[in-house]
């Protein structure tokens, strides 16, 4: 073998790529972020559908897209190839299981990210999957277009958000990637061996607000649709 | 004080094993393993077959005292070995979980007995230096930062007793790896194998079967030697640099 595949398949370099596609992902969440709070404008959509047309149809970011896709299916695959691997390591298990040297999350990103996976499919096939291959969407005009009708993806977001369960199944996912973000943010630094006596407190305390704050911001979403639309 | 005790019985590597309950009188005084010789010693009485444990020095610094203890490597107290933990924090009544370290690459040979010389070939992999023979060295002829030093010490503290691997959820032996690697590149006599030592010992670790890490930093909450989960960090680095930035294979 390469040294570059010695290198990749390497437990050491597995985890490399755990941790690069991850703190990719954890960049990708900050512009989906800031593109979908577009929606709580309160302006029938025209913000967030100039900006859901834009993304559809620019070259580059449809291009960045296939990055992004092949990224999270990296994550996953090499997720639960190292989950089997460390199943495996372990073999057979302890009769009592001690809780108090690791924190759940930790423990648990396999779960966690199965979760996160449930909850992606759900989603995409609600927005992604019926904007990209069906004409359930109606068309609006909007400004600056001269008069070209787009999708109108945000009234899909105001109908998908009307329902509770919906709104439930959005809480229940963000919960279990915040729980992620907890313990993935300061890991993939880690992983990457960049640990500094000054700077690694900052990288902990930034990655805690980070798993708090950006699903609390995508929690907004639907909330402000079901409750106050 | 009355205990109850749980403990793994297994007669050989190839046999199946079951946990075994025994009633024992024991007093606070008592270190954990003179609990365990007075229950040999009455097992011995009643002409049965002794609970296999390993020990050696009872100072806390061989690392041989190898036994998860109520669900943690070397019982509940931080920085302690299973040789220095004391019945005194256990109380009358208790019931006490024995079991041997769980790990594929660390086999019961039996009962609390197992086979960490996985370990012994991880370090022949990479974790030596180079010496002259001949005579002593002066003491002060290469010079060594004190920070370095203090960092470089710390590593070497590890006793290789392998509760990081009894503690992760993912058996893998990343901070005694670490710690071995981190100890020898701070310090100027680890330079000479530095650029290869680290794809060797990784190279190992990964054949013995051990899992990958995944930074839940429970090694370094039941590590007897408080080691600290720095050096996985200073590990990774190490690897990335000696892979990817040498020019070597």
């Amino acid at each position: 073998m390469s040294w570059i595949t010695n290198f990749l398949t390497s437990s050491l370099g597995k985890k490399l790529i755990m941790s690069l596609t991850g703190l990719f992902l954890i960049v990708f969440l900050v512009v989906h972020l800031a593109g979908n709070l577009q929606l709580l404008y309160d302006d029938n959509g025209v913000a967030f559908n100039t900006y859901a047309h834009f993304m559809g149809e620019n070259e580059l970011i449809q291009f960045l897209s296939f990055g992004l896709y092949a990224f999270i299916l990296l994550h996953i695959i090499q997720g639960l190839v190292i989950w089997v691997l460390n199943r495996r390591a372990r073999g057979v298990g302890y009769a009592v299981s001690n809780r108090k040297s690791n924190s759940f999350a930790s423990r648990q990103m396999a779960l966690l990210g199965l979760l996160i996976f449930f909850f992606l499919a759900v989603h995409m096939g609600d927005f992604w999957y019926k904007v990209k291959f069906t004409d359930q969407l109606t068309m609006v005009p909007i400004e600056g277009l001269d008069g070209e009708l787009v999708k109108d993806l945000h009234a899909r977001v105001s109908t998908a958000f009307s329902e509770w369960w919906i709104v439930v199944i959005y809480l229940l996912g963000l919960l279990a990637l915040s729980l992620h973000l907890w313990h993935g943010f300061q890991s993939a630094f880690q992983t990457l061996g960049l640990n500094h006596k000054k700077y690694t407190p900052v990288i902990k305390t930034l990655g805690r607000l980070y798993a708090v704050l950006i699903p609390l911001g995508f929690a907004t979403i639907p909330l402000y649709f079901y409750f106050i639309k | 004080m009355n205990l109850k005790l749980k403990i793994w019985r297994q007669a050989g590597r190839k046999t199946k094993g079951q946990f075994q309950t025994y009633s024992l009188e024991a007093t606070p005084e008592m270190s954990f393993l003179e609990m365990l010789d007075v229950l040999n010693e009455k097992i011995i009485e009643d002409k049965g077959e002794p609970v296999a444990f390993e020990h050696d020095c009872r100072e806390g610094i061989c690392g041989s005292c190898s036994m998860v203890i109520n669900g943690q490597a070397h019982g509940p107290m931080g920085m302690t070995t299973t040789c220095q933990l004391h019945m005194r924090h256990f109380k009358d009544g208790d019931t006490i979980v024995i079991e041997p370290f769980r790990a594929r690459a660390f086999p019961v040979l039996k009962d609390l007995v197992v086979d960490r010389s996985s370990f012994d070939r991880i370090i022949q992999a990479g974790g030596y230096i180079s010496v002259n023979t001949g005579q002593a060295p002066d003491g002060n002829s290469i010079l060594v930062n004190q920070d370095d030093s203090k960092e470089a010490f710390d590593a070497a503290a590890c006793i290789g007793c392998g509760a990081c691997v009894a503690a992760c959820p993912n058996a893998s032996a990343m901070l005694f790896a670490s710690a071995k690697v981190a100890h020898l590149a701070f310090l100027p006599q680890g330079k000479v194998e530095r650029q290869k030592r680290v794809g060797r010992m990784v190279a190992q670790m990964d054949k013995e079967g051990f899992g990958n890490c995944s930074n839940t930093y429970a090694c370094e909450a039941e590590c007897p030697k408080g080691i600290s989960v720095d050096n996985i960090a200073k590990m990774n680095r190490e690897y990335f640099s000696s892979s990817v930035g040498s020019q070597k294979d």
